[in-house]
């Protein structure tokens, strides 16, 4: 096995893309990753994507994508895994080069959901869920965060309220994201008073659905400092499933891949919760937040939401989350968000985030979880400094 | 266009069968041929009684194409007596009634239509159970 380096990065704002479509914005993204690494070459190319052919009407994308990023003749595929299609396609990257299979891999991420009605995309969404158990009955993607929310706050003890200082935190690290999709901070106040999507989730606890793409240029570490002065190592890369229907699981308030993928990646990184510097989680509603903060060992069952109460997920804090905004601010833009996570996670290491610098920031741990928790990724960053 | 995946759910959608495992006696829904808990073969059919209670469960208002009429609704996580839990609508009820550990009881009622000519699918939902003895 060889170490891999993430030497370029690139990527469009979070929003709504009227004037572009899929392929445009993947290319764009793409190319920017490839002037970031200064490459001549690439050898293989991943994009991560979910719902292209669901909302997009193109499927193909591997050829699609390439195509149009000037890449034609290069090998290339989408992965998908729902909402982890972003890390899936980056650990494939990762096992090709460490593999030694390829020396310098584009991984892109790229979602155009807004070609179709929200209602649609929704339903799109959900068939990231159990098609004929859960979606069939009218459960959503969102509605499914609702009744794990709604069964935490009846085992622990909190009220809705209490998730607001997820979203606040979010929203005051995305002002300084000038990719972020909402760049203005919310109060616990407006918090309080959003509409509600799936009672308990209202409309800030939940993360919105847009377009977007971002990339990475992933090389071999030996070959890296040809290319950069600050290639960020990929330390560890690790992934696991659990039952992809809600009721099957064993215990709906744990996530039980995210536990296993993260414990996995801390043994290949020899590190520990206490040594990451930063966790860039999917904060696709709030709970899932808290039940990620918990299943990566950075909080006690039931004490994630409390270490958001105190302050302990902010930039100062003990584990700063979402320090670009996350997919609350930056936006979700779906099968692109774990490369979202990975292209600020390498800033971070780079100590290039400006204003949301994490101090000292040596170690990111990125995870990207599909679904309800069917598919999670982890992938742990070192920084060159 | 879904005409056979519908039949195909007939004993799951209409009279929860599901399954049983020899090896470890865990009851299975839904169905897969394959224990779960011990992940052994386990293909033997087993009816559920339909009765359970309300684990969690969450009122929608901003529901995905083709359910966009019934809103608001209410879905729930239902624990059946024997074990396993059930994603299911939650009928006959209004949505600030319901309670986390609400004794309720399977009912077959509309899921869905597919349009004016479309299919008409039929499902189990959950309502409050009727007889308290039951």
């Amino acid at each position: 096995m060889r170490e891999v380096a993430i030497i370029g990065i690139g990527q469009t704002k979070v929003g709504e893309h009227w004037e572009k479509s899929l392929r445009q914005l993947a290319a764009e993204a793409i190319l920017a990753a490839i002037k970031d690494a200064k490459i001549e070459r690439v050898d293989l190319l991943y994009v991560g994507n979910m719902l292209s052919g669901e909302v997009a009407d193109q499927e193909h994308l591997g050829a699609a994508v390439a195509d149009f990023a000037g890449l034609r003749t290069v090998e290339a595929y989408k992965i998908e895994a729902a909402c982890a299609s972003g890390a899936a396609a980056l650990r494939q990257g990762y096992i090709a080069v460490a593999g030694g299979l390829a020396d310098f891999v584009v991984v892109c991420g790229v979602e155009k959901v807004t070609d179709a009605p929200n209602p649609d995309v929704l339903a799109a969404l959900a068939l990231a869920t159990d098609g004929e158990y859960e979606r069939a009955h009218g459960l959503s993607l969102i509605a499914l965060n609702a009744i794990i929310m709604r069964r935490y706050m009846h085992e622990y003890g909190y009220k809705q309220a209490d998730f607001a200082a997820f979203s606040v935190n979010a929203h005051r690290n995305a002002v300084n994201n000038p990719y972020a999709m909402f760049r203005r901070p919310i109060t616990e106040e407006a918090f309080a008073k959003a509409r509600m999507v799936v009672e308990p989730i209202n409309l800030l606890d939940s993360a919105p659905v847009a377009d977007g793409a971002a990339a990475l240029v992933l090389c071999p570490l030996v070959m890296a400092k040809d290319f950069t002065s600050k290639p960020v190592r990929i330390a560890a890369s690790a992934a696991a499933t659990d039952a992809l229907a809600l009721h099957d699981r064993k215990d709906l308030l744990f996530l039980e891949a995210a536990c296993l993928s993260a414990k996995k990646a801390y043994e290949l990184a020899g590190i520990g919760p206490q040594d990451v510097d930063f966790f860039e989680l999917t904060d696709a509603s709030t709970v899932m937040a808290a039940l990620s903060l918990e299943a990566a060992g950075f909080a006690e069952r039931g004490e994630g939401v409390r270490l958001a109460m105190e302050g302990e997920i902010t930039l100062e804090g003990r584990i700063p989350i979402s320090t670009m905004g996350g997919l609350k601010a930056r936006g979700h833009p779906i099968g692109a968000t774990g490369i979202y996570q990975a292209v600020e996670a390498v800033i971070q290491l780079r100590h290039e985030a400006g204003e949301n610098q994490v101090r000292d920031a040596h170690w990111g741990l990125i995870q990207n979880i599909g679904g309800t928790g069917g598919t999670a990724i982890t992938h742990i960053l070192e920084g060159p400094d | 266009m879904e005409l056979p995946k519908n039949w195909r759910l007939r004993k799951q959608r209409y009279s929860m069968v599901g399954e049983i495992c020899e090896k470890c006696g865990a009851r299975i829904f839904p169905p897969r041929d394959v224990c779960p808990e011990c992940s052994k073969p386990a293909a033997t059919p087993y009816t559920f009684s339909g009765k359970g209670t309300v684990y969690s469960y969450a009122t929608v208002f901003q529901a995905p194409k083709g359910f966009e009429e019934y809103v608001p609704y209410t879905v729930a996580m239902v624990k059946l007596e024997e074990g396993p839990m059930v994603a299911a609508q939650l009928t006959d009820v209004d949505h600030d009634e319901v309670k986390i550990g609400m004794p309720v009881e399977m009912v077959t009622r509309k899921l869905y239509e597919e349009g004016e000519e479309g299919l008409i699918v039929y499902g189990y939902k959950f309502r409050p159970r009727i007889h308290k003895s039951n």
